[in-house]
């Protein structure tokens, strides 16, 4: 049962298999094991940046597309929540209305983007994304009757997801279950044309695939896989703003996550993400410590200070794209 | 040498033209065209680098944010260093300061640069995807170093003495600092244009941009060529970075980055590859800003977008297509 549940997506590796489980295990029992407020704010993240970059290897690892957009669909599932249950009444109808007026929102700027740029070189699409989103993000702040503007929207949830223990556990579902459905995608047969597109467009375009089409078939799928995404996390903090949705930090970080766990492997995205929250929380800690033990040294304890833990992801981000370019995954795999 | 075409600058004309129907005042309209030269060609400094990059060795560095910011930088180290010549009344002094600056600005963007030509970027020639990520990565890791080495603040870049305030001209307003950079915004691009239409090396670089196969075969090493257009295109950014901390009178790292999006947009108007594309796309972008800026400020953020937008439908390789 448990094949069919993942599309018969093989681990390929005991230890992938352990590490898998165990963090989903971790994720399924948080409230339990770890207690404390930051412990499950910690694990509600992985969960929303599991699904968010599951969705972005969707389109970098599984089509070979790189968009820069990819914070911005985020960004309109969170607006899109936040501004329905922040003008509406507080319900499940405004929840509703708001996830799908941001659904279609987002589709429609996807197949724009699609549409316009998805027929040329990948390097005008990511150009052209970062614009767009760069765009998006001005809009956002500049809005600032509709959007709060750099403050962004606080607002309250329906009764039922009051309690911690609710909203976490309609986070985990939602994830687990989008989560295993983007793992059906790349298991079809429509998975394996984006593959082969990835792999030479030329001869998949030759065997008769529009590769266009199929192409921005997987950017909408994307956009709105980060949409829910988005509006998961607007509800888990019940608030959106443009520093926890738009920010191009937040790309970086998605870019971090899926190359250091592998591209193309899908769950790369479940122990990049893990790894990177996990370490975003709880290494600087470390850091701290180490950055004190080697004052009076020059320039180390910059090198080390708590606010420079991206420098050493960034180092970690280059050498897994020159040496392992399907990232931990890959290497697990490797090993057997 | 080709004919050229000359719609893309009747475009331009039509834009100041236009302009200045919808502004009414002259002498508003003047002012606001020296700023909008002044941005285009400040621009026109980063971004010639890179279009030339990718029109010899269809190279996209995404990483050319950081030159700018290095450039940025070391002026503000520099010019911290020479701040009695800066603040000093006469001009010949200042220059003393300033050139000084600028030239290491440029002499660290284009050190970078290099660094970034040997190591990062080489391993990945003809690999799009891969250089997309590797200089994503090579920009992050840049700017957190550019933290730990500078601090996490925002730096004050003063202009020198004499080149604060402005001339009153009749009842206009020019800006001292404007006017600089638009004399050294043109110098570069004439010194560029004699280099490229006039000498060997300029001759090798647009064959190679036309068609790279033929050149090698030829018995050049593009590979050398290509190095050195990389190392000038970064030391440019760097150069037009200091310029552009100086416009605005402070530094922070994201100063690259936010370039980066405005240097993207002109050189897709502009054609990638196209060295004269990317001039007329780099004054349109300055010029509609400021005008629009001033016209409608709530329109003007969007003002670029729409303007690639048109362009691209009027021309969807943009303005100067290189043929590849």
């Amino acid at each position: 049962m448990i094949t069919t549940l993942l599309s018969g997506d093989r681990m390929g590796s005991r230890a992938l298999t352990a590490i898998l489980a165990a963090i989903v295990l971790a994720l399924a029992f948080a409230p339990f094991i770890f207690p404390g407020t930051r412990a499950l704010d910690v694990a509600a993240k992985v969960c929303v940046f599991v699904l968010l970059v599951a969705s972005y290897d969707l389109l970098l690892g599984y089509t070979g597309i790189v968009s820069f957009a990819h914070t911005m669909f985020f960004g309109i599932g969170g607006y899109g929540v936040a501004i329905a249950l922040s003008r509406m009444e507080v319900g499940w109808a405004a929840l509703a209305a708001g996830t799908l007026a941001a659904l279609a929102l987002s589709l429609a700027l996807s197949f724009l983007i699609g549409l316009f740029s998805l027929r040329v070189k990948a390097i005008f699409f990511a150009m052209i994304t970062l614009a767009v989103a760069s765009f998006f993000q001005i809009l956002a702040s500049q809005l600032s009757g509709l959007t709060g503007g750099e403050d962004g929207l606080t607002f309250r949830i329906p009764e039922l997801l009051r309690p911690r223990l609710a909203a976490y556990y309609l986070v985990f579902g939602a994830a687990l279950a989008l989560f295993l459905a983007l793992l059906r995608v790349v298991n079809s047969p429509f998975g394996r044309v984006l593959l082969s597109i990835r792999e030479n467009e030329f001869r998949a375009e030759a065997l008769g695939y529009r590769t266009v089409v199929y192409r921005t078939i997987a950017n909408c799928l994307g956009a709105l896989v980060a949409t829910l995404a988005g509006a998961l996390y607007a509800l888990w903090l019940r608030y959106t703003g443009p520093n926890t949705t738009l920010d191009f930090a937040i790309m970086i970080d998605i870019l971090l996550m899926v190359v250091i766990g592998g591209m193309g492997t899908m769950y790369g995205a479940v122990i990049g993400a893990a790894i990177f929250v996990v370490a975003q929380n709880y290494l600087q800690a470390g850091m701290k410590a180490l950055s004190e033990s080697l004052k009076g040294a020059p320039l180390l304890p910059e090198l080390f200070h708590p606010d420079r833990w991206l420098l050493w992801l960034g180092v970690l981000f280059v050498l897994s794209v020159y040496y392992f370019p399907r990232g931990i995954v890959g290497q697990l795999r490797a090993v057997r | 040498m080709k004919s050229i075409d000359w719609k893309p600058p009747l475009l331009v004309l039509a834009v100041l033209l236009g302009a200045l129907l919808l502004i009414g005042s002259p002498s508003t309209w003047f002012t606001l065209t020296v700023a909008g030269v002044a941005m285009g060609l400040l621009i026109f400094l980063m971004a010639a680098g890179l279009t030339l990059v990718f029109g010899l060795m269809d190279v996209m560095n995404f990483a050319h944010g950081v030159f700018i910011a290095v450039g940025a930088y070391v002026a503000v180290s520099a010019m911290k260093l020479a701040s009695g010549a800066a603040g000093a009344d006469s001009l010949l002094v200042n220059l003393g300061a300033l050139v000084p600056a600028m030239l290491a600005a440029a002499l660290a963007g284009g050190l970078l640069g290099l660094f970034f030509e040997r190591v990062i970027i080489r391993p990945v020639y003809g690999q799009h995807l891969k250089q997309i990520l590797i200089t994503t990565g090579g920009m992050i890791v840049a700017e957190q170093l550019i933290h730990v080495l500078w601090g996490p603040d925002i730096l004050q870049l003063a202009r020198p003495a004499a080149l604060k305030g402005s001339f009153l001209l009749g009842d206009m307003a020019l800006e001292k600092f404007r006017l600089s950079a638009v004399v050294i915004g043109l110098a570069v691009f004439a010194a560029m244009l004699v280099l490229l239409n006039r000498t060997r090396i300029g001759l090798l670089i647009r064959a190679g941009v036309e068609n790279k196969e033929m050149v090698e075969a030829m018995g050049y090493r593009i590979r050398r060529l290509f190095v050195a257009v990389f190392v000038a295109g970064s030391a440019l950014a760097g150069l037009g970075g200091a310029l552009w901390g100086m416009y605005q009178e402070s530094v922070t790292v994201h100063i690259g980055a936010s370039m980066m999006v405005l240097i993207f947009i002109v050189i897709i108007i502009g054609g990638l590859g196209s060295v004269l594309g990317c001039f007329t796309g780099a004054l349109l972008v300055g010029l509609v800003a400021n005008y629009i800026g001033f016209l409608s400020p709530k329109v003007a953020l969007g003002s670029n977008i729409l303007l690639m937008v048109l362009v691209l439908l009027w021309r969807p390789q943009g303005l100067y297509a290189v043929g590849k």
